[in-house]
């Protein structure tokens, strides 16, 4: 299973990691602290096909004890080597995971996700979501975070409506293009148009 | 200087990793306690390590670090803390509320009002609301996932019964959102309308009984209450003596032997700002003035 150690795997790591994830992790809190609100994120570069912003998260958050799972294009050898050698994180699939990572359609069925359960709801999973567009405009998001609405473009927001209806359960979101990332946690409403 | 001794922040990457995921999903889920496994830190746990350890996972070398004690920024607590990250994180430090970017405290909320642009770190000794009335934690997580809050209300209403008001003055609890009942760590509840709706995020941090919850910006939080006893955040019946201030929260201090008393705003800086502005109290004088 383990991959030749190549350049691509080796490489596209924080330089100075105290420093980078420090940066990271304020530009991801932001994001799920204020949702809807885009935030700039970067310091790793992973290979295709993943995301700055996507790779970027993975090694702010996730190491030997948080499985991450691999969607879709995301599961492949380049990726598999380089997420294991930058953070250890174990790969899973998707009932396992604590962070998944791929385009919206890869992650489908979401039911497969931890949600957490009524005394914990933090076991819950992390979607990381590769977006085609990222924009603060589309769906009308209000809740926690937010003043008075925000607009985001998202992937299906039916998902995401089904997603809050289960608070306090629920899995949580990341979505990201490039080198831009939004938060969506379960507490955030996505009202009707 | 960043002393190369330690790592950023003093705390090894795996363990802010650790901090970070729980914070992330405090805020995701605004008044639940997040359990987290909390480390040793080079202070004793009476001095805010949980505070500490939620600091050192969300301050970069941009942050400008303003710490409190009860709203002073000169007491040991404060200082000490100030001065550990000041050497492992290398951040800059301030006693302004409005130039902070980080502000961590124990039992305050200043009286600037904060910014979208800033973080309120809470040293919190006991997080759970529910623990004076059952002390098992397996018993209070299922109250808090069952929302069984009776209890809470009944504990509140002997208060009227027997006092006439509700007595609880500090570490008055709260409802998030209309879901998580909350323990706002003891600020006074004078503080308390001040978590509901506020710009800045808003993060609690318990070292020894290990949980860290948060409040987004903008989160609903509302002081538990009843129709015929509404909330009552009971400013004192005084102005502070040293600026006039009349909307601050007030510590009562003796200043001579004969008994003599004073009302001083808690905030520090606050009172400094204020009488740096030319306002006076009865027993102030602005600042530029001979005292
Ligand atoms: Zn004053």
């Amino acid at each position: 299973m383990a991959s030749a150690l190549t350049a691509e795997t080796l490489g596209g790591g924080f330089d100075d990691a105290p420093i980078q994830s420090a940066r990271a992790f304020r530009a991801a809190l932001d994001a799920m602290a204020r949702p809807g609100r885009i935030q700039v994120i970067g310091g790793a570069v992973p290979p295709a096909p993943l995301s700055v912003a996507a790779g970027t998260l993975l090694l702010t958050l996730a190491d030997g004890t948080t499985p991450v799972h691999l969607a879709g294009d995301a599961d492949c050898d380049a990726l598999r080597g380089w997420i294991t050698f930058h953070t250890a994180a174990p790969l899973v699939p998707a009932e396992a995971a604590v962070f998944a990572v791929g385009r919206w359609t890869d992650l489908l069925p979401l039911a497969r996700f931890a949600t957490g359960t009524p005394e914990y709801p933090d076991r819950a999973a992390t979607l990381i979501v590769e977006m085609p567009v990222l924009e603060a405009k589309g769906s009308v998001l209000a809740g926690p975070g937010i003043r008075d609405r925000a607009r985001l473009t998202l992937p299906d927001p039916d998902a995401f409506r089904a997603n809050h209806a289960l608070f306090p359960l629920g899995f949580d979101a990341f979505l990201t293009c490039g080198s831009r990332v939004a938060g969506l946690p379960r507490s955030t409403r996505v009202e009707d148009v | 200087m960043t002393e190369q001794a330690y790592n950023f922040a003093y705390l090894d990457e795996q363990t802010k990793r650790m901090i970070r995921r729980a914070i992330l999903k405090g805020v995701a889920v605004p008044g639940y306690q997040v359990p987290f496994a909390s480390r040793e830190m080079p202070m004793p746990y009476g001095w805010g390590t949980g505070g500490v350890q939620v600091t050192a996972a969300c301050l970069t070398p941009g942050d400008r670090l303003k710490v409190i004690d009860q709203g002073a920024d000169d007491t040991t607590n404060a200082v000490s803390i100030r001065s550990f990250f000041s050497r492992t994180a290398g951040v800059a430090v301030t006693e302004a509320t409005a130039e902070a970017t980080l502000i961590q405290t124990r039992h305050r909320i200043p009286e600037h009002p904060l910014t979208e642009d800033q973080i309120l770190v809470y040293q919190v000794p006991i997080p759970e609301p529910l623990r004076f009335l059952e002390p098992r934690e397996p018993e209070t997580r299922k109250m808090h996932s069952l929302e069984e809050y009776g209890l809470m209300h009944v504990k509140l209403y002997e208060d009227i019964a027997r006092h006439g008001a509700i007595a609880t003055s500090y570490d008055y609890p709260v409802k998030v959102e209309g879901r998580y009942v909350m323990d706002p760590s003891p600020i006074p509840k004078f503080d308390n309308p001040k978590l509901s709706g506020c710009p800045a995020l808003q993060l609690f941090g318990a070292g020894r009984e290990q949980r860290i919850y948060a409040l987004p910006p903008y989160t609903r939080v509302d002081s538990l209450d009843f129709d015929d006893h509404p909330f009552d955040p009971s400013k004192a019946d005084h102005d502070c003596d040293l600026c006039g201030a009349g909307d601050s929260y007030l510590d009562e201090v003796i200043i001579d032997d004969a008994g003599g008393r004073m009302f001083v705003c808690s905030d520090t800086d606050f009172c400094r700002s204020r009488r740096a502005a030319g306002h006076a109290g009865r027993l102030g004088t602005p600042a530029g003035e001979a005292a």
